[in-house]
C-alpha cells in the first residue's frame, strides 16, 4: 500500500474504524434497527456494528454506529482550493491592524438610497453581531462609523472623508428595478470623483442579490452575499489593507 | 424556592448600598421616562384601544395613524386626545376607518380644548380600557389553566428554543419539545426584527434564523401550546422577545394574547443594538408596566455582557445590570416572582477553578434576589464544535443549575454554533438536564461552601466590585448634563460601547411630553395592578 493511500484509524493502523450517529423517522424495533445497519453499509460500513439505539418520541429512533469504512482516502486526490484571504480570529485581526497602520482601522457603513433595510449592515456592524460572531464594533481596533438607513451618496462621501475612513460597507437589500446596481455604481463613481486615484477607501457592497465577480462592473472592491459573517468581512478588510501597503 | 440559610455571608449593609446605589442611579432615568413618549408607546396604546391591522403594503394602520396625527399637531399632547376627538366629531365611525383616512390624508386632527378635550380625553380612557381589560382576562385564564393543568412538578423549568422562520413548522416542534419535557417554549425572532419601527402583521412563514413576532404568530402557538398542556397535565409557557424598537408594542399583545415570559432588559437595545438610550428608556417602562400587569415573567439580558467581554472580568457587570434590571422592574411594578434576572455559564473552560467560580457567580445572584426566578443560560462562547466536550460543559453547566437552585433553565446544545440543532441533539440535552437534576438537585441542602473559603471570597470580591461600578455610575457625568447613568451609557462604562443619548436608532421616536399630555394607558397603569374580584385592596 502507497503511503498516499489512508484509512481511519481506530486503535489499529489501517481497520477504518469510524463512529457516527443519526436519526431515522421510524418507531423502534427491529426493523429501526435493520434499516440502521442498511443505511451504515451503504455508507462504506462494513462491518457495522450498532452499538446503540433509542426512540426519541413514538415516531423516531436516534442510533449510534460503530463500523469499519471500506473507502480509501487517496492523498494524491486531495484539492484544496486555498481562500484568497486567511480567516482571522477578532484577536488576531486586532493585532495586524495594530501592527500594520498603529491606528484604529476606521470602517463608515450605510445603507443608501431609499433602502431601509438595516438589517445586513447591522448584522456585520452591531456588536449583537450575526451567526454566533461578534459584529466589527466588537474589534478593539476598528472604529466603526454607522449612518444607518437611506444615507444619500454625496452624505456618505462627505462623513467618510471627515472621519478619514479606510473602508466604506454598502449594504443593499431592495432591488427593485435593480436599485441596488443602480445606487452601488452611483456610490463608486462618486467616491473616485472625491479622493485622488489610489486613495479610494476600501469599497465593500453587501446584500443578497448582487452577481458574485461582478466587483469591476460596480466599481467596488468586493462583494459579500446573504450569510456574511463579520469576521469575513474583518479578514478581508486585514487582507486588502495588507496589499494595499505592499503596493 | 428561597433559602433559609444563608450559603455565602454576604455582608449585608453591602447588599443594602448596592440596592440603593442602584435605585439612585435609576431615578433620573425614570424621570425621563415619566416626561416622554415615543411613537411606540404612542401605537401601543391604539393597539390597546383596539387599532390592528395593516395596509396592502404591510404598513400597520397604528403606524399610520400615528404619523399623521403627529403632521398635524404632534405628539406631545398624547396621540388618543386628537384621534378620540376626530371619532367624536364624526370624522370616521371607528379607528380602523379614521386610521384608514388618516392615511390618504383625508382627515384633519387637531388638539380640542375645554370640554371637548374632556370628552375625548373619556372617550379614550373607554377604548384604551377594552384592551387593558383583555390585559386582564388573559391575566385570569392564564391562572386557571395553571389551577387546572399544574405548574411543572420540579425546579427549574426547562426552557427550549424553537426557531424555524415558520410558524406552522414551529407549532409541531414546539409541541414536540413540550412532549420531550419542555416547561417553556422561546420562539426566536427573525434576525433584526428588534430593529423593526413597526410590528409585522398575520401568520408569517418566512424569517432568519427565527420568526416574526406579531400578534397572530403569538395566538397560534399559545392555542397550539394550550392544546398541548391539556393532553400533558402541565401548563406549557409560551415566551417571546419585547426587546427592541417596539417594546411597548410587543408588549401590549402579548399581554393580550397571554403570553407568559417576555425577554425584557433594560439597557439590551441601547448596549448590543444601538437604540437610542433615551428612546428604551421610555418604552421598556411602559412595555414593563404592562407586563406586571399581565402578570409576565420578564427575562433579563445578562448573558450579552459575558459574550462580549471576559466572563471572569465582567462578572461584576452582570451583577450591576441584575441590580438595575430589579429596580426598573420594581419601579414598573413588577413583583419579584416575575423577575427572570439573567445570567450565563460562559467562564473560558481553561481557566483553573473555571467551575468553582461559575459556582461563586450563579450563588451570589441567587442569594442577591431570593424571591426571582432566576434565569440561567448555557454556555456559547466556549462551544467550540466539538460537540463531545460541549456535551461535558452542558453537563457541568445543568450542574451548577441544580447546586444553586435555579429558576428557568435555558437548555444547552452540544451543537451550538455548530448548526441549528437535529431533533437528537434535543433529547440528549434534555437527557443531560434530566440526568443532572434527578442525581443533584438534593445538593441545594447539603451543598454550604467554607466560610470565607474560595466560593465565599470570589462571591463578595464580585459584589463589592459591582458596588464599586455603580458607585461610579452614579457619580458619572458629560458635559450635556444627563442623569449619571446615560453618561456612563455614553463613556463606555457598560462593555464597549459608547452610547451617547443624543444618537442611537429610534431617536427620532421621542417626543417630549407637554404639560397636557395624556394617555389613559399610561394613567392605568401608574395606579397599579387592579385587584383580584372579590380580593381587597
Amino acid at each position: 500500500m502507497s503511503s498516499n493511500i489512508i484509512r481511519p484509524y481506530g486503535d489499529t493502523t489501517g481497520d477504518g474504524m469510524v463512529q457516527m450517529s443519526f436519526t431515522l423517522p421510524l418507531p423502534h424495533d427491529k426493523r429501526a434497527e435493520g434499516a440502521a445497519l442498511q443505511l451504515a453499509r451503504k455508507m462504506g460500513l462494513d462491518p457495522a456494528l450498532l452499538v446503540h439505539a433509542k426512540a426519541m418520541g413514538p415516531d423516531f429512533t436516534f442510533f449510534v454506529v460503530y463500523g469499519s469504512s471500506t473507502h480509501l482516502v487517496n492523498l494524491d486526490e486531495v484539492h484544496v482550493v486555498e481562500r484568497e484571504y486567511p480567516l482571522l480570529s477578532a484577536k488576531d485581526a486586532n493585532l495586524a491592524i495594530r501592527k500594520q497602520l498603529r491606528r484604529k482601522l476606521v470602517v463608515v457603513g450605510a445603507c443608501i438610497g431609499t433602502d431601509a433595510h438595516t438589517v445586513g449592515i447591522d448584522a456585520i456592524l452591531n456588536i449583537k453581531g450575526f451567526a454566533g460572531e461578534k459584529g466589527l464594533e466588537y474589534y478593539r481596533e476598528i472604529r466603526v462609523v454607522n449612518l444607518g438607513a437611506q444615507v444619500l451618496v454625496p452624505d456618505l462621501v462627505a462623513r467618510a472623508r471627515a472621519e478619514k475612513a479606510d473602508a466604506v460597507l454598502v449594504s443593499q437589500v431592495v432591488t427593485q428595478k435593480d436599485a441596488h446596481i443602480h445606487n452601488t455604481t452611483q456610490m463608486s463613481a462618486a467616491f473616485r470623483e472625491a479622493y485622488p486615484a489610489g486613495h479610494v477607501p476600501i469599497l465593500i457592497v453587501g446584500g443578497p442579490r448582487f452577481e458574485e465577480g461582478s466587483e469591476l462592473a460596480l466599481g467596488v472592491d468586493r462583494i459579500f452575499g446573504r450569510g456574511t459573517t463579520p469576521g469575513e468581512v474583518a479578514s478581508y478588510l486585514v487582507h486588502e489593507m495588507t496589499q494595499r501597503k505592499r503596493r | 424556592m428561597s433559602r433559609t440559610e444563608p450559603v455565602l455571608h454576604l455582608d449585608p449593609a453591602v447588599v443594602r448600598r448596592a440596592r440603593s446605589l442602584a435605585r439612585k442611579a435609576a431615578a433620573p432615568v425614570v424621570k425621563i421616562a415619566q416626561s416622554h413618549t415615543t411613537v411606540s408607546v404612542e401605537r401601543a396604546t391604539l393597539r390597546l384601544a383596539g387599532l390592528s391591522g395593516a395596509d396592502h403594503e404591510r404598513v400597520p394602520w397604528v403606524n399610520h395613524l400615528v404619523t399623521a396625527v403627529r403632521e398635524e399637531v404632534g405628539l406631545e399632547h398624547g396621540v388618543t386626545t386628537p384621534v378620540y376627538d376626530a371619532l367624536l366629531r364624526g370624522e370616521a365611525p371607528d379607528l380602523t376607518t379614521l386610521a384608514q383616512k388618516a392615511a390618504s390624508g383625508n382627515v384633519s386632527f387637531r388638539l380640542p380644548a375645554g370640554r371637548e378635550a374632556q370628552a375625548a380625553r373619556r372617550a379614550a380612557a373607554k377604548g384604551v380600557g377594552v384592551g387593558l381589560r383583555t390585559i386582564d382576562r388573559s391575566r385570569a385564564t392564564r391562572e386557571r389553566l395553571i389551577r387546572r393543568h399544574g405548574d411543572p412538578k420540579t425546579r427549574p423549568w426547562i426552557y427550549l428554543i424553537v426557531a424555524t422562520g415558520d410558524i406552522y413548522e414551529d407549532i409541531p416542534q414546539a409541541q414536540a419539545a413540550a412532549r420531550e419535557g419542555a416547561d417553556v417554549i422561546a420562539v426566536i425572532r427573525s434576525t433584526g426584527q428588534s430593529l423593526l419601527d413597526y410590528v409585522p402583521e398575520g401568520a408569517t412563514r418566512e424569517g432568519f434564523a427565527g420568526t416574526y413576532a406579531t400578534q397572530e404568530n403569538f395566538r397560534l402557538m399559545r392555542a397550539a401550546l394550550d392544546d398541548v398542556s391539556k393532553e400533558l397535565g402541565r401548563y406549557v409557557r409560551l415566551t417571546n422577545y419585547a426587546s427592541g424598537l417596539c417594546m411597548p408594542e410587543i408588549a401590549a399583545l402579548a399581554g393580550m394574547e397571554r403570553l407568559d415570559m417576555m425577554l425584557n432588559d433594560s439597557m439590551y437595545g441601547i448596549l448590543f443594538r444601538d437604540i437610542n438610550p433615551i428612546r428604551t428608556f421610555v418604552d421598556q417602562r411602559f412595555s414593563r408596566q404592562i407586563h406586571a400587569r399581565a402578570g409576565i415573567i420578564i427575562n433579563t439580558g445578562e448573558d450579552n455582557y459575558l459574550t462580549t467581554a471576559d466572563a471572569v472580568e465582567a462578572a461584576h457587570t452582570v451583577t450591576v445590570s441584575q441590580l438595575l434590571n430589579e429596580r426598573f422592574a420594581t419601579e414598573a411594578g413588577l413583583e419579584d416572582w416575575q423577575l427572570g434576572l439573567g445570567h450565563a455559564f460562559e467562564i473560558n473552560p481553561e481557566i483553573t477553578d473555571s467551575f468553582r467560580m461559575e459556582l461563586a457567580h450563579a450563588l451570589l445572584a441567587r442569594q442577591l434576589f431570593p424571591d426571582a426566578p432566576l434565569k440561567w443560560m448555557p454556555p456559547t462562547k466556549h462551544m467550540t464544535g466539538d460537540v463531545f466536550r460541549g456535551y461535558l460543559l452542558d453537563g457541568f453547566f445543568n450542574l451548577v443549575g441544580a447546586m444553586t437552585g435555579q429558576g428557568i433553565l435555558l437548555v444547552g446544545m452540544m451543537t451550538e454554533a455548530v448548526v441549528t440543532p437535529f431533533l437528537s441533539d434535543r433529547d440528549l440535552a434534555l437527557q443531560n438536564v434530566r440526568y443532572v437534576m434527578n442525581a443533584a438537585s438534593g445538593l441545594t441542602e447539603d451543598f454550604h461552601p467554607p466560610r470565607d473559603g474560595f466560593i465565599q471570597t470570589r462571591a463578595r470580591q464580585v459584589l463589592s466590585e459591582a458596588v464599586d461600578l455603580l458607585d461610579r455610575i452614579v457619580h458619572d457625568s458629560d458635559s450635556a448634563g444627563d442623569p449619571p447613568l446615560l453618561a456612563a451609557i455614553a463613556d463606555g462604562t457598560f462593555g464597549l460601547m459608547k452610547r451617547p443619548a443624543d444618537r442611537g436608532k429610534g431617536l427620532e421616536g421621542v417626543v417630549v411630553r407637554a404639560d397636557d399630555y395624556d394617555n389613559p394607558a399610561i394613567t392605568a397603569l401608574d395606579a397599579g395592578v387592579p385587584p383580584k374580584k372579590g380580593e381587597k385592596p
